[in-house]
């Protein structure tokens, strides 16, 4: 990294338009050397725009922006020499092995020819693939992909990573060993740029920012999004049948979602909630078992953020 | 053949890739109007079993009655009275929401005089009609999903296979997803759907945990949390990740694992709570709430995968 400073990203205004269409609206956020960043919205939303402007791949419209010091518009050559970008869909070639799609990202990023096989064999171990390394990638299931997709795009050890949805479609063992990297380069100073939609990984970040139709609607830590921008209380109900208790709240206009053997609902805030709830679920002839004013996860965050928005 | 009342049986249903035993001698039943759901780990053959009994890959041995039609001998047949939604659905990127679905109406020779109010239908229940005109490539990933559904709803099907529809859906849209499923379920429509999501499991009538081609297990979510064989502890916290650390060396923890800022400890004995938190609590961990808690499917998914892993 050029400067010694603890920024790794710095934007302001950053803003893209495609056409009439703003894909991304005035945008600003730092992001400091060694945090885990998490970039959470929905679908559309304007993140992977984002992250294709800090990594050199699409020039701002508007705006500015700094990545390990050098700038987005002019030294995205350089940015791209000293960032990882891992994309949703694993840029690996299918019909090649791990072991080649090594070699070449090898190859591209121009790792030194002395350190390649030692980079090699890291990214394999990493990986899981040490006695699966001859085998074609598209043949291999998604958890592998994506190991050794992280293991290609940081070959050349950037001191900051972007990583665009990198656990998509990966079973809950192979995403929870997946963020014990992430913490791993983490605690070894590296910067990592996460977007996720699992919101249980949105609360392992230091710091998060959610955007919606471009624009920036809540930053802060997991703890401050929680206490700070929750507009609602969030009632947690005990029933026998949960499809059922959900499908009578949905009559009501209540929206619900199952945690576990239990449903969650955002409601006005009200100390009455829970006696109101109870009472108007049992007319329904549904049993409550229990209900209680819970502490908001970061998905009753998310959903309720966008909802009035 | 076989029982009026099922939509699919299979009997020693295997398939095999070289020396790979993707599905194994597997013996399943679904009943119709069951939404069935198929969780495992990558590489566990679920897309391989979908693929058989959409009658798109034949078995190695074993067969399989899909709608009472056997998919060795009746395979044209199949086709005509399921819909089939995998991973990498054809949406035509340059063709209009709507020509895509009268595309797909063309493919199942549905009549032109069914076409408006089945076509309006679907796009009403998918919330898709102010998007009617709009090129399926400029699209958000979630309604990019919905759209794929209503196509693969278009000629009415009897029986749904949708393989990981949800893969890199944001929360929001995901539960729009859901309502639809609801809603098919509700007109009587047996759906198998395998996901990575398992909240979106213990939304399942049934669910069928899935690894190395085998059946673990197959239960009514909620029976499968009951047949969990230790007292579970459900322990909010700061630092969760390196709590979840500190609690999986302690002794009598069965297994541990973490969600955002909670985590879920199985116990040899139940009254071993307290020294969970009294450790947690000597590390400096802040720990905000305890209580005794039903384990999710997630819980029983890590704790029985993640030990082969």
């Amino acid at each position: 990294m050029r400067t010694e400073d603890a920024i790794a990203v710095k934007i302001d205004g950053l803003t893209k338009k495609f056409g009439d269409f703003v894909a991304v609206d005035s945008i600003s956020l730092t992001v400091r050397k060694g945090e885990v960043f998490g970039f959470l919205g929905p679908n559309g939303a304007g993140k992977s725009t984002t992250i294709k402007m800090l990594c050199g791949l699409l020039t701002p419209t508007e705006g500015t922006g700094s990545v390990g010091g050098y700038d987005v518009r002019n030294e995205a050559e350089e940015i791209k020499k000293h960032i990882g970008y891992m994309s949703q869909r694993f840029s690996l070639y299918e019909t090649l092995t791990a072991e080649e799609n090594i070699d070449f990202f090898s190859g591209i990023y121009g790792v030194p020819s002395d350190k390649k096989s030692e980079r090699k064999d890291w990214a394999l171990r990493m990986a899981g693939l040490e006695d699966r390394k001859n085998a074609l990638t598209g043949t291999l299931p998604g958890g592998f992909k994506q190991r050794v997709a992280l293991g290609c795009a940081i070959l050349h050890e950037p001191p900051i990573i972007f990583l665009d949805e990198p656990t998509s479609g990966v079973d809950p063992v192979s995403r929870r060993s997946f963020w014990d990297l992430i913490y791993r380069m983490s605690a070894e100073g590296v910067t990592v740029f996460v977007t996720t939609h699992y919101m249980d990984e949105a609360d392992y970040c230091d710091r998060l920012a959610l955007i919606y139709r471009g624009r920036l609607i809540a930053e802060g830590t997991p703890q401050q999004l929680k206490e700070e921008y929750m507009v609602k209380d969030v009632l947690e109900i005990e029933v026998d049948d949960v499809v059922g208790a959900m499908e009578t709240l949905e009559r009501r206009g209540i929206e619900s979602v199952v945690f576990g053997s239990l449903l969650h609902v955002a409601v006005e805030k009200d100390p009455q909630g829970p006696a109101k709830l109870k009472e108007m679920l049992e007319q329904d002839g549904i049993p409550v078992n229990g209900i209680e004013q819970i502490p908001p996860s970061l998905e009753d965050v998310f959903v309720t953020l966008i909802e009035v928005s | 053949m076989g029982d009026k009342s099922e939509a699919i049986r299979t009997e020693n249903l295997s398939r095999i890739f070289g020396t790979n035993t993707a599905v194994d001698r597997l013996n399943l039943t679904v009943e119709k109007g069951e939404l069935f759901g198929l969780v495992g780990p990558d590489g566990a053959g679920k897309t391989t079993l979908l693929r058989l009994l959409t009658a798109i890959l034949d078995p190695s041995s074993g067969n399989a009655w899909v709608g009472g039609r056997s998919i060795l001998d009746e395979g044209e047949e199949i086709k005509e009275h399921i819909g089939y939604m995998s991973q990498r659905f054809g949406l035509y990127e340059d063709l209009t929401v709507m020509e895509n679905i009268l595309f797909y109406a063309d493919l199942y020779d549905v009549p032109k005089k069914e076409r408006p109010p089945r076509i309006e239908r679907l796009l009403g229940f998918s919330n898709l009609t102010p998007f009617k005109d709009r090129r399926a490539g400029n699209l958000s990933g979630g309604m990019k999903q919905k759209l794929g559904l209503a196509c693969t709803l278009v000629h009415t099907p009897e029986i749904l296979f949708l393989d990981e529809p949800t893969n890199g859906v944001d929360p929001v849209s995901r539960r729009d997803f859901w309502r639809i499923l609801y809603d098919l379920l509700r007109e009587g429509i047996t759906t198998i759907i395998s996901t990575s999501y398992l909240d979106e499991a213990e939304r399942c009538t049934r669910v069928a945990l899935f690894d190395k081609g085998r059946l673990l297990l197959v239960e009514k979510p909620d029976a499968m949390r009951r047949s969990f064989p230790y007292p579970m502890l459900e322990i909010w916290c700061d630092d969760s990740r390196r709590a979840g650390e500190i609690t999986k060396r302690l002794e009598g923890v069965k297994n541990v694992s973490v969600y955002g800022d909670r985590i879920h400890v199985s116990l040899d004995r139940e009254e071993r709570g307290d020294s969970v938190v009294t450790a947690l609590r000597n590390e400096s961990i802040r720990v905000l709430d305890q209580r005794a808690a039903m384990p999710s499917i997630e819980d029983i998914f890590i704790s029985t995968i993640g030990q082969e892993q």
